[in-house]
């Protein structure tokens, strides 16, 4: 490995929580936290940070994109890496950015340097991190469901994957299917319901169809939407984000369900 | 043809509660993509080769005033013509005349989705002149009255009974308790009924996969070999061809033609690809009189220059729409124009107006699996995202969507406003849920909560947590 890849002894690492996980999920934020201390990082949350403005980019809003965009810039300034426990998000800043700044030079050098310097969680710890094992266990058979921004835009893909192979008592039955849209999409799922739920429905078919009875994904949204739709057709799969089961904290009650 | 593009909200609620086409669907899904993956791992190159036809395209499309030209020039030296037709309707024309010069009654067609784009069969009926379709999956839609659902596989959402039912009614010349059931019956019998329509043809009416600057040819591709009848036994042979189907040489023609049977149904080669190079010569054994080719702008060349140029490499394979997740829900006649999936969704707005097809662009989850199977990498989601760009800057998108953004955008770019408003939505929502954990049903998210459950937040954001840690 050439010396300019090796992570410093204790590096930096900037949160980029999303607006998903701070809004509905804290604990995935933790987990992460958890795990990137695990993995020598010294982390911190920039408090500026609201959203990565995809809602406004993939409707056309470009003005309001490019202004919620400088801020987020602004915010990671400065920090070695940043981390993102979800790959659509991590694509957004990765692959977008420097394409809504290709006619502001000064910013368009800021957003390539950003996009630079940030990873989606599990690929970060696998890839950058050198992470081999997580000290956690969950007893379960889990099925993985690859989201498709972090799988596409950023191929994740065996990071997860060789990441929960070191869970203690995890057994992984793959999902048929597993690169198959979950019918999400961001403001998609309520703009067009009726080709969402559907193709949540597919997707529950296969999750169910696997006999596993945890659901495992790196991207709230889709786990969201797959757990809405499991519950609603009476599943008692329990749905989690990942860095949730790599971080061992699932003391909180799996996505929708209550307290016990 | 007459879009419905702006009542695709209702042809997919339509669509997705009509068990035939629910059913022909999950048939189709699988086998193209298993397929298609088989054909590219069998083929190491195969990503090298798709660099290769996006730069063979993209020169095209940087010099294609001069390749049109050697075109035409070589085209004219073959002994064919090229009639240049800015619009639908001016190719319309240009097809009935040549149709007029040889006195047809009847037009036997190999399988054309600019037919369809330029609305030909009604046109030629309105003038009197029988149009055929020759193609089997072409055959039985034209039967059922109906347009293609699919760029390929034009009869993809019928199953075998429909065929049967559609054959039983248009060929009543036959004995009605014939045995039907074997799908080589129902092939015997299209063969038995097409076969003295193509040598009573005046004029056969192809497509082009390719045209090729170098040689004035043109180049089909099928798997029937109807299209070879059709273009060889009459006395005129019309190739109807928009301007970017248009190569240098036969060789980049060769490298892209290694690249599109494997995209579209896995075949390493389609079962013909046939030539032509104008009209018949003296020591040919057959061959038309005459050899036309009619070249179809229709818009395409506004969006030269434009972030839409990308589109114009498209070569008409399906791979998009086979790996759509959308358009394997909704099936092809939902999206209401000729073109459906992702290549319809950015095409279509280009050539029948934004206005008019709003919804296209719009319905999709943006998941990307269209641009990574395209053989000729363009970059649909992107173009798809440019669409709803013009929207947007038009007013074109629905108020209630700006409206709910431009709420959502002020919250955002004020962080401390939006941790406010966070928090009191984490903590009511998650007050609420607390009992069940979920909502069954939420103000203002029907759309969500009509088929699926909403998770009820944890309680306090993580940004008020991580302040209070930070701050003990």
């Amino acid at each position: 490995m050439a010396l300019a890849q090796m992570p410093a002894a204790s590096p930096r690492v900037g949160l980029f929580v999303t607006c998903l996980v701070d809004l509905m999920r804290p604990s995935v934020g933790f987990a992460a936290i958890r795990l990137l201390e695990n993995a020598g990082c010294r982390v911190e949350v920039p408090e500026t940070q609201t959203c990565c403005g995809q809602p406004a980019y993939n409707s056309g809003d470009r003005r309001d994109t490019r202004d919620i965009a400088r801020s987020v810039v602004a915010a990671f300034a400065g920090y070695d890496y940043v981390v993102v426990p979800s790959g659509s998000c991590a694509g957004m800043i990765h692959e977008h950015y420097p394409a809504l700044f290709a006619d502001e030079p000064e910013t368009l050098a800021k957003a390539q340097d950003l996009a630079r310097r940030t990873h989606e969680l599990t690929s970060f710890l696998v890839d950058v991190m050198k992470v081999e094992r997580v000290g956690a266990a969950y007893s379960g058979t889990v099925t993985y469901h690859d989201s498709c921004s972090g799988l596409r835009e950023l191929k994740v893909k065996r990071q997860p994957r060789r990441l929960l192979a070191s869970v203690s008592g995890l057994t992984l039955k793959e999902l048929p299917g597993a690169e198959i849209c979950c019918g999400f999409g961001g403001t998609f799922c309520v703009k067009y319901p009726d080709i969402s739920e559907r193709m949540a429905t597919e997707k529950a078919d296969d999750i169910k169809a696997t006999g596993a009875d945890t659901l495992l994904a790196g991207d709230m949204g889709c786990l969201m939407n797959m757990a809405g739709k499991l519950q609603r057709q009476g599943s008692g799969v329990r749905v989690r984000h990942v860095a949730e089961v790599l971080a061992g904290v699932t003391d909180t009650p799996p996505i929708g369900e209550p307290k016990a | 043809m007459q879009s419905t593009t702006r009542a695709f909200k209702a042809n997919v609620r339509k669509a997705i509660v009509e068990p035939g086409l629910q059913k022909a669907l999950g048939m189709m899904k699988t086998g193209f993509q298993v397929r298609r993956l088989a054909a590219v791992e069998k083929l190491p190159e195969f990503e090298q080769l798709r660099d290769q036809a996006r730069d063979i395209k993209n020169h095209v499309l940087e010099n294609l005033d001069f390749y049109l030209e050697r075109f035409e020039r070589k085209v004219t030296e073959a002994g064919g013509k090229v009639h240049w037709c800015r619009s639908a309707e001016e190719a319309r024309e240009a097809i009935l005349g040549i149709c007029r010069g040889v006195g047809a009654k009847t037009v036997t067609k190999g399988k054309s989705m600019i037919a369809e784009e330029i609305a030909l069969n009604d046109f030629l009926e309105e003038e009197g002149i029988e149009p055929i379709e020759t193609d089997l999956g072409e055959y039985i839609i034209q039967l059922r009255g109906e347009p293609p659902s699919h760029i390929i596989a034009p009869a993809i959402h019928l199953n075998k009974t429909d065929v049967i039912d559609a054959f039983q009614k248009a060929h009543t010349h036959l004995d009605p308790n014939r045995p039907m059931e074997e799908p080589t019956a129902l092939l015997e019998e299209a063969r038995g009924v097409l076969r003295p329509k193509f040598l009573a043809a005046d004029v056969g009416i192809t497509g082009a996969n390719f045209m090729i600057a170098e040689t004035g040819s043109t180049i089909i591709v099928t798997n029937e070999g109807n299209g070879d009848l059709t273009q060889i036994l009459p006395k005129a042979h019309v190739v109807l061809a928009s301007l970017e189907k248009l190569v240098p040489t036969f060789e980049d023609a060769a490298t892209i033609l290694r690249l599109l049977a494997r995209s579209a149904t896995g075949q390493e080669f389609s079962v013909y690809t046939t030539v032509s190079t104008g009209p018949r010569r003296p020591d040919d054994l057959d061959g038309p009189a005459e050899f036309h080719v009619v070249l179809l702008d229709n818009g395409r060349s506004d969006i030269l220059g434009t972030e839409f140029q990308d589109m114009l490499r498209c070569i008409r394979c399906s791979a998009c729409l086979n790996h759509c997740p959308v358009y394997a829900t909704v099936g092809g006649h939902a999206y209401g124009w000729v073109y459906p999936g992702p290549m319809g969704a950015v095409l279509t707005p280009t050539l029948i107006g934004i206005e008019e097809s709003g919804h296209l662009p719009n319905a999709s989850t943006f998941c990307g699996r269209c641009e990574s199977v395209c053989p000729m990498r363009i970059p649909l989601p992107k173009m798809m995202r440019h669409w709803r760009e013009r929207e947007f800057e038009r007013h074109l998108s629905p108020p209630s969507v700006r409206a709910g953004l431009a709420f959502w955008a002020w919250f955002a770019k004020r962080p401390r406003l939006y941790r406010l408003a966070t928090g009191l939505a984490a903590r009511l929502l998650g007050l609420f849920g607390r009992a069940h954990g979920r909502y069954g049903w939420l103000p203002l998210a029907s759309g969500w909560t009509r088929g699926r459950e909403f998770p009820a937040p944890e309680g306090q954001t993580f940004m008020s947590q991580w302040r209070k840690r930070s701050r003990a």
